[in-house]
């Protein structure tokens, strides 16, 4: 029933297999990033994530002398 | 309102496990640092060993790679990751505080044991890996926790993307548990002593596919985590393509596995294994250089910022060196030139580039944005410090690896050149001559290196210590309003 998993035991198998597979999914990548202009729009908006925080709550530092450096 | 600024941050996110990790990464830093520029003065100045086994450059190496890479790089990144999760997940760290200090302290327990059991000469010879197996233990344990609370407040996350940041960060969790699970698999003979499972060239290939994934995800990828969200941040602008970000992170994860390979060029590695190696080392250029110039590139439209910021200045050079030392590394590849570059200080120079130019860079450029903030400040202590530090550690770079290009590609040279008749134009002892004012030159580089390091520790202490004063004049201050009400 399974023996159809012997194939690939032999490495001159599953090597190529695994090379095949690893390029579709990495073409499969760079179609998924480049195609769409929504998902584009979509991707890109992520970029703005670091800025969801904000700092407002922070002091502001002092100079060396220990004066406020606004 | 200091006090409300840091109870607020502090009730969102768990920031204290942040600023022990960032305080030990300091302080292995200045330590690990410093045992570099001792073993590169012993090995201009042979006297420096004083014929002490213990403080020989072959027992006081690892101790300076450990202490740089896994206590300096590794605390670094433990601090930023749980800072990166944290705020771009919009949630506290998972698993409370108990977890996470297990992490702090089990891992910096294993640099300190790395530290006290090398001079001894107890280790297990793989280079990165010394650890003998009651450390690589506690190490893994420490690994397992790391990505359960990762993994646990990414799933917590109140943001609906994982940032892709985060995605670097894990894609080094998850590696360097393959890699170090695999790596150090061993027959303990004693507490001390291990043999490895594998052995000839399988246990090279295992060696270097090991060192080389562990340069790839640990100095590599977890760092470009850190730049992904740091240089936005610092630039006050989003990174320049998104969509760039997550295929720099594919193709990174795709091919670096394959290139350890390249370590073992000329030697009883089969011959398409190695140039498997270095195919796939060529291949990797493109990735890296993508996301350099994604790096670079966010700072488009806020160019003055190279001259006003020098947090930004940091963060800008350790690209460069980024982009630098991912061009000379493929190069390092090709069969021809590696026959030239393997065996000598070129490779040290190499390495060098990549660690202090772009993994200390970003590290300290990342830790001037994050200090402060981890103590409900905006800034610094002295700005002035920061240039201080910057430029110390420039000059330091260039220094040192401009020394060792000169000493390792003469001493290449030197190794293979034949006179007339077919023999050795060189004695040995004659390239070691040749190569002791290039090796000087190195320590006076790792010595302003280093002096930069102390020089950033100073300004982190008293940064918190100029946090607390804030605290206590707030305290102060709603003490006297309420004694007058």
């Amino acid at each position: 029933m399974f023996d159809w998993l012997e194939w690939f035991t032999h490495m001159e198998n599953s090597k190529p297999f695994a090379l095949v597979v690893l390029f579709v999914g990495f073409v499969g990548v760079i179609i998924y990033l480049f195609t769409g202009k929504k998902r584009g729009e979509r991707l890109e908006s992520y970029k703005n994530m670091p800025f969801l925080d904000d700092d407002d709550d922070l002091q502001p530092p002092r100079t060396d002398k220990g004066e406020k450096n606004e | 309102m200091a006090q409300t600024g840091v109870a607020v941050s502090t009730e969102q996110y768990n920031y204290d496990i942040i600023k022990k990790f960032s305080i030990m990464a300091v302080f292995w830093g200045v330590c690990g640092m410093s045992t570099g520029v001792y073993i590169a003065s012993e090995l201009a100045w042979p006297f420096l060993n004083f014929d002490t086994a213990q403080i020989t450059f072959g027992r006081l190496r690892p101790v300076h790679t450990t202490l740089v890479i896994f206590g300096f790089g590794g605390n670094a990144l433990f601090a930023t990751s749980y800072y990166v999760v944290q705020r771009t997940c919009q949630t506290r760290l998972a698993g409370g505080n108990g977890l996470a200090m297990f992490t702090l302290i089990g891992w910096n327990i294993a640099i300190l044991a790395g530290a006290l059991t090398y001079p001894m000469g107890i280790t297990q010879s793989r280079e990165y890996a010394e650890f003998e197996w009651p450390i690589d233990l506690l190490i893994a344990a420490v690994w397992m926790v790391y990505l359960w609370i990762y993994t646990m407040t990414l799933r917590n996350r109140t943001q609906a993307h994982i940032y892709v940041a985060n995605w670097f960060y894990l894609g080094f969790i998850l590696a360097t548990a393959l890699l170090h699970t695999f790596n150090n698999l061993a027959m303990p003979v004693s507490l001390t002593k291990s043999y490895s499972l594998f052995a000839g060239v399988q246990d090279a290939m295992t060696q270097w596919w090991y060192g080389h994934n562990a340069v790839g995800f640990f100095l590599t990828a977890a760092f470009l985590g850190m730049m992904y969200y740091f240089v936005p941040k610092q630039a006050g602008r989003p990174v320049y393509s998104y969509r760039l970000s997550v295929l720099h992170f594919w193709a990174l994860s795709f091919m670096y596995m394959w290139v350890g390979g390249h370590h073992l060029h000329w030697t009883s590695l089969p011959d398409w294994t190695s140039s498997l190696a270095a195919s796939f080392s060529i291949i990797l250029l493109i990735p890296s250089w993508g996301g350099m110039i994604n790096g670079i590139m966010t700072l488009s439209g806020a160019w003055d910022k190279l001259r006003s910021d020098p947090i930004m200045m940091f963060m800008i050079t350790a690209l460069s060196f980024y982009g630098m030392s991912t061009f000379e590394g493929p190069m390092m590849a090709l069969k021809s030139v590696n026959a030239l570059s393997h065996y000598t200080d070129w490779t040290v120079g190499h390495v060098h580039s990549g660690a202090l130019g772009w993994v200390a860079m970003i590290s300290f450029g990342s830790f001037y944005h994050m200090i402060p903030r981890l103590y409900g400040m905006k800034k610094m202590y002295s700005e002035k410090l920061i240039y201080v530090h910057f430029f110390l550690a420039t000059i330091g770079v260039v220094v040192y690896i401009t020394a060792l290009w000169v000493s390792g590609i003469g001493q290449g040279l030197m190794l293979r050149a034949f006179d007339e008749y077919g023999n050795l134009a060189y004695t040995f002892i004659e390239s070691v001559s040749f190569m002791h004012l290039p090796l000087a030159t190195r320590a006076l580089g790792g010595a302003f290196f280093v002096t930069g390091m102390i020089t950033m520790a100073y300004n982190v202490y008293k940064t918190i210590q100029m946090a607390k004063d804030v605290d206590q004049a707030g305290v102060n201050n709603i003490a006297s309003k309420m004694a007058k009400a």
